[in-house]
């Protein structure tokens, strides 16, 4: 196990590695002159729609952009746009040398790192060096030291994971506030106890055999190319408790989502319709019937393109935001006008998409009010909240509606509180069209005869 | 000569002209049809793309971290278009994470990983001279280059970069008007993934082809190391669903530029009533998840298959189960073409279907569980070096059980109503793909660097970039279950708008932190791969004492991979530490006629003459045999 003439050749290492770093520093500094430039080039559009500016403050622009040594590079490629720099002056986008020297000095830390860290090399390598000369091995100790550091890791790491579950699991988990939410959270749980303790189990395995196994020169490893008997053994439980799983899984899940007739027809039915990014929600009024939407219908009077000639709609009512009452069967019709959108609940383990031209359908009992989960939560300003969650452009993270849970009383005082979709003028807007169609009807019907 | 007519021909009359023709700089580094070179290309344009992939995580996870602070160096470095005042402008958050979702999974673990290894081992394990079609294979990687370079300049133009998620889904793909994003940079996706396909489907071909074909002497499937058999798996799959991404990726750029409705209708975007009709989202999501979850196995399978041969190479112990390796990875393959819906349990499709296929997720997951069992049998009384190439084998099976157990949640329809598009799926797929699936390729590299560039990597910087990257990634990716069990959406800019995020505030700072130590520590890797290239130590012939057809051939690379006869193949590949050898290894091309020593009934597969021939050596050295045991 011969070491090649070592410390020469490592030193040259060393310092091929600093040049090499100066040289890398160099190439990001060259990359900062470019994207500084790029920088540059959509100013320039912006400047093309923006350019009212005068010559006088685009040279005045040049001269602060020449202060600091980045933007020179930039600084022609700016002159000669001229109107360039001056946009980016208007947007007030001159940077302060010091974010450079930040930049700079952000980068010289993880140089000196890199530095600290071939220094500890060259250490390791005189250590080794003695080593090699007290003839004793240079490879393997090394090697084995990460066998200790494996066990270190798999008891940091277990203790890690156990701290997780307790504090962060801790303020993640809260049990489920609808009935189908129960045995989701039973799932959850029986999952999480049997992924635990595969976990532990295996990471135990896979650690420690690493470690009581490590190599020893004398030592042969034991050909074991198989057994039959312990390979049948890790198919079958598997699979016998994912086939519990499974079951149990297929069950719930038709139980959430196959709603029977009868269930249907019991439940308030609500529509919540996304759109980039808010969301509305409609009431089906006295009749408990939602009409039908028609998106070529859409003006800005009537935004979810009701069709008022179905006249279950003309009773329905706009929510302010979702209530729903405690311990009744509820079911969301969700569409979309755009684009995809999720409709979310954490607390009620609830989603569905939105999906334009479609609609989708979850069905829940929420089972404690918002008073109730407060209390709960001793949390008096807690909220249970609808998001959306499929991606749908720049508003995506602030997608919301409060969703409240109350009392059958409360529900049915607030309902008669939310206003009607069909307005007064929606109304005169709708007769108008009416009207014009019959005129239209009647001519078709002139023409006929 | 060309390397067309070498790779076919398996005589060796040809081979003593080496050394007298010369290949120009172009056709050796460029336009190369060598296999070893393209994989090397492969590789390092792989590398490149994960280290801007990275970069861009980097820059998001700052926003998640800290979403009111102004980093004016973005502002610098981005534009103030996309950074204004500092502060990353939410649909350009969107376009980082949808490029870097991209480039992780296409660029890096697909051809980055297949690329490389299947490209580098196909040939040598099997002992071939070269690929079945080296032009082609040199297409493959052009294609591939292309496809990166459109890709990267969708940062170049003016409204941007793709921003719709990795997965594009419809409409806001198809609508410029959704999302700026939308515009020329989702054109530009779509032309890079097409372009990317195609190098896919050429590089496959070649994969088949070759496995199929150019096999040498002896080398019966039953003989092939397990990396052969992943690489010839994925290859299977990636034919198989990576043309269905096309038809996919083909009907939306009907949908944005010739006005057909496949994936649209009904939409009244920002108060413009558009004209699409009949056409359904959920279309889409079906096209694309039959590839995108068969993606997902094209990018582990590969790093299965080095797994199995690292560890069992450096466990000095023939890998445990090789039949059931084999089949778990069929299995997979199988299964992987009909557990797609998984992806979309609740976007509207119909739950009876999503019933069914949470049954074929969670059957999928017999498989693998059967290789890792069989990973921790194989390191059971071994003798094992931790070389750099092992831990980061080690750390692939760590990874590969924590994430596939969490498969067990998203696979299950009742639990993935509740973590769907939360941070819970972020933490899965990260903990299987881009941890385990990246590990394995990053154990490929130190495994077979000797092989590729014929010096030896750092050992030292290889043990600190392990660690620092497996902690870190722990650090990174676990936490993100609890996010999203708590309910965090993911893809979200920033976590300020509802009270109940805040809580995860302080642990976005500690995620943002541990990926920043986790990206810095990849210089130690940078630096080791690079500067290795010019400065390693030398490397011996057979480094790590390996079984292997590759590691028979000189350390100097040379046209036709061995300068004479190519190697017979006699035994399996996973002969360590065979009872009665003098050795801990025994190469798949010695004859049994020199191992008497040590052979077993087994290893003659019921040929008579053979078992005769063994007997009746064992007869006469049986004294000597004892004492040897003694
Ligand atoms: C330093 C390493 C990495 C960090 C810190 C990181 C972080 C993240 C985060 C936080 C997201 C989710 C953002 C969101 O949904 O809001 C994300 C998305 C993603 N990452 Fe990574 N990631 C890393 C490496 C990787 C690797 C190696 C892969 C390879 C498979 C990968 C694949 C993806 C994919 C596919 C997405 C989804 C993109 C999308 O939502 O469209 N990441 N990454
Ligand atoms: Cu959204
Ligand atoms: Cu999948």
């Amino acid at each position: 196990m011969g070491f090649i003439n070592n410390s020469k050749f490592r030193a040259v290492v060393v310092l091929a590695f600093i040049v090499g770093m100066g040289l890398a520093n160099q190439a990001f500094s060259q990359e900062v002159v470019d994207t500084a430039g790029q920088a540059v080039d959509t100013a320039v559009v912006t400047a093309a729609d923006t350019a009212t500016v005068s010559d006088t403050t685009a040279a005045a622009g040049g001269a602060t952009a020449a202060d600091s040594g980045t933007t020179t590079a930039a600084a022609p490629a700016a002159a000669t746009t001229g109107t360039a720099v001056a946009a980016a002056e208007e947007s007030g986008s001159t940077i302060d040398p010091q974010v450079y020297m930040n930049f700079f000095y952000g980068v010289l830390l993880v140089f000196l790192i890199c530095v600290l860290v071939g220094v500890i090399g060259k250490i390791i390598q005189i250590y080794e060096l003695t080593r090699r000369m007290n003839g004793k091995d240079t490879t393997l100790y090394a090697r084995n030291f990460n066998a200790q550091l494996f066990v270190l890791a798999l008891v940091l790491g277990l203790y890690g994971v156990y701290w997780s579950y307790v504090h962060h699991g801790g303020q993640a988990f809260r049990a489920a506030v609808t009935e189908h939410g129960k045995s989701i959270d039973n799932m959850f749980i029986i999952t999480t106890v049997i992924c635990t303790v595969v976990l532990v189990l295996t990471h135990i395995a896979l650690f420690m055999f690493a470690y009581i196994y490590r190599a020893q020169p004398k030592r042969k490893a034991y050909f074991y190319p198989h057994n039959n008997t312990l390979e049948k053994i890790w198919t079958i439980v598997p699979a016998t408790t994912l086939t519990i799983l499974v079951l149990f899984g297929f069950f719930t899940w038709r139980s959430i989502t196959n709603v029977s007739e009868e269930a249907k027809q019991e439940a308030i039915l609500i529509e919540v319709v996304g759109e980039q990014f808010a969301w509305t929600v409609r009431y089906p009024g006295r009749d408990g019937k939602i009409g039908e939407r028609n998106y070529r219908l859409t003006t800005p009077l009537n935004g979810l393109g009701i069709d008022f000639n179905d006249k279950n709609s003309w009773d329905d009512q706009l929510g302010s935001e979702i209530v729903i009452p405690v311990n009744k069967p509820v079911r969301f019709q969700i569409g979309s006008k755009d684009i995809l959108h999720s409709f979310y609940i954490p607390d009620f383990r609830v989603q569905m998409n939105a999906v334009p031209g479609m609609k989708t359908y979850f069905q829940f009992t929420a089972t404690m009010t918002t008073e109730e989960m407060r209390e709960k939560m001793d949390d008096y300003n807690y909220d249970f909240v609808m998001l959306c969650n499929k991606i749908c452009g720049g508003g995506h993270y602030n997608m919301q509606k409060k969703v409240r849970v109350v009392t059958e009383e409360e529900y049915t005082a607030w309902l008669n509180e939310q206003p009607y979709f069909f307005t007064e003028d929606l109304r005169k807007e709708f007769q108008l069209s009416q009207a014009t169609d019959e005129q239209e009807d009647a001519k078709l019907l002139a023409q006929a005869n | 000569m060309s390397s067309i007519a070498s790779a076919g021909t398996h005589g060796l009359e040809h081979h003593a002209e080496h050394g007298h023709h010369h290949e120009s700089f172009w056709t050796k580094y460029v336009f190369s049809q060598d296999h070893k070179m393209i994989a090397k290309q492969f590789l390092i344009t792989g590398i490149i793309m994960a280290v801007f992939a990275l970069i861009l995580s980097i820059l998001f996870r700052l926003q998640l971290a800290w979403p009111d602070k102004e980093f004016p160096i973005l502002e610098v470095l981005l534009g103030s278009k996309w950074a204004e005042g500092g502060r990353i402008n939410p649909e350009f958050f969107l376009a980082l994470v949808t490029i870097h979702g991209t480039i992780m999974v296409f660029f890096v673990l697909t051809a980055g990983l297949s690329g490389t290894f299947s490209n580098l081992l196909i040939p040598y394990q099997l002992g071939a001279r070269d690929m079945a079609s080296p032009f082609m294979n040199m297409l493959s990687y052009w294609f591939f280059l292309g496809a990166c370079v459109v890709m990267v300049s969708s940062f170049f133009v003016e409204s941007g970069p793709a921003s719709a998620g990795w997965t594009v889904y419809p409409p806001l793909s198809a609508v410029p008007k959704a999302i700026s994003g939308s515009g020329l940079g989702m054109t530009l996706w779509l032309v890079s993934m097409v372009m990317f396909i195609i190098s896919q489907v050429l590089g496959g071909t070649n994969y088949i082809s070759t496995i199929l074909n150019l096999r040498t002497k002896g080398m019966d499937l039953w003989k092939m190391p397990l990396t052969i058999w992943a690489f010839f798996l994925t290859a299977i799959v990636g034919l198989l669903s990576f043309p269905v991404l096309v038809s996919a990726v083909v009907l939306l750029f009907f949908d944005r530029s010739v006005g057909t409705s496949f994936y649209l209708s009904d939409l009244v975007i920002q108060g413009q009533i558009l004209p699409n009709e009949g056409g359904s989202p959920i279309l889409f999501q079906h096209l694309f998840w039959f590839l995108g979850h068969p993606e997902v196995y094209i990018v582990l399978m590969p790093a299965l298959g080095l797994t199995s041969e690292i560890i069992s190479t450096n466990s000095r112990k023939p890998i445990f189960g090789y039949h059931a390796m084999v089949y778990s990875l069929v299995g997979i393959t199988v299964l992987s073409f009909i557990v797609w819906g998984h992806h979309m349990f609740v976007t509207g499709m119909n739950p009876f279907l999503g019933g069914v296929f949470m049954i074929t997720t969670l059957i999928i997951a017999v498989p693998s569980a059967v290789k890792s069992f069989n990973y921790l049998a194989t390191l059971w009384r071994g003798n094992i070096r931790f070389t750099p190439a092992m831990m980061f084998a080690i750390g692939m099976v760590s990874f590969f059980i924590s994430g596939g157990l969490t498969g067990l949640y998203v696979g299950n329809s009742a639990i993935d109503i509740h973590v769907h598009d939360t941070y819970f799926v972020v933490a899965h797929f990260h903990l299987v793909m881009g941890s385990a699936s990246i590990f394995g390729m990053l154990a490929g590299v130190y495994h077979w660097y000797p092989k590729m560039f014929g010096r030896m990597m750092d050992e030292k910087l290889g043990y600190l970039h392990f660690w620092l990257t497996f902690v870190a990634a722990y650090f990174v990716f676990f936490p993100m279950h609890f996010m999203g069990i708590d309910g965090v959406p993911r893809r979200y800019y920033a976590f300020t708008e509802f009270p109940f995020m805040e809580k995860w505030m302080s642990v976005n700072v500690f995620i943002t932190w541990s990926a920043i130590v986790a990206g810095v520590a990849q210089i130690a890797f940078l630096w080791n791969f690079f500067s290795s290239i010019r400065f390693g130590k030398v490397a011996p012939q057979n480094p790590w004492g390996a079984n292997t057809l590759e590691w028979t051939t000189p350390v100097k690379h040379i046209h036709g991979n061995w300068p004479g006869e190519i190697p017979t193949v006699y035994r399996w590949p996973y002969d360590y530490s065979k009872p009665g050898h003098h050795e801990d290894f025994i190469p798949q091309n010695v004859p049994f006629s020199e191992t008497m020593s040590s052979n077993l009934p087994h290893d003659f597969e019921g040929n008579p003459e053979a078992e005769r021939i063994q007997r009746e050596w064992e007869l006469a050295n049986s004294p000597q045999a004892e004492k040897e045991t003694e």
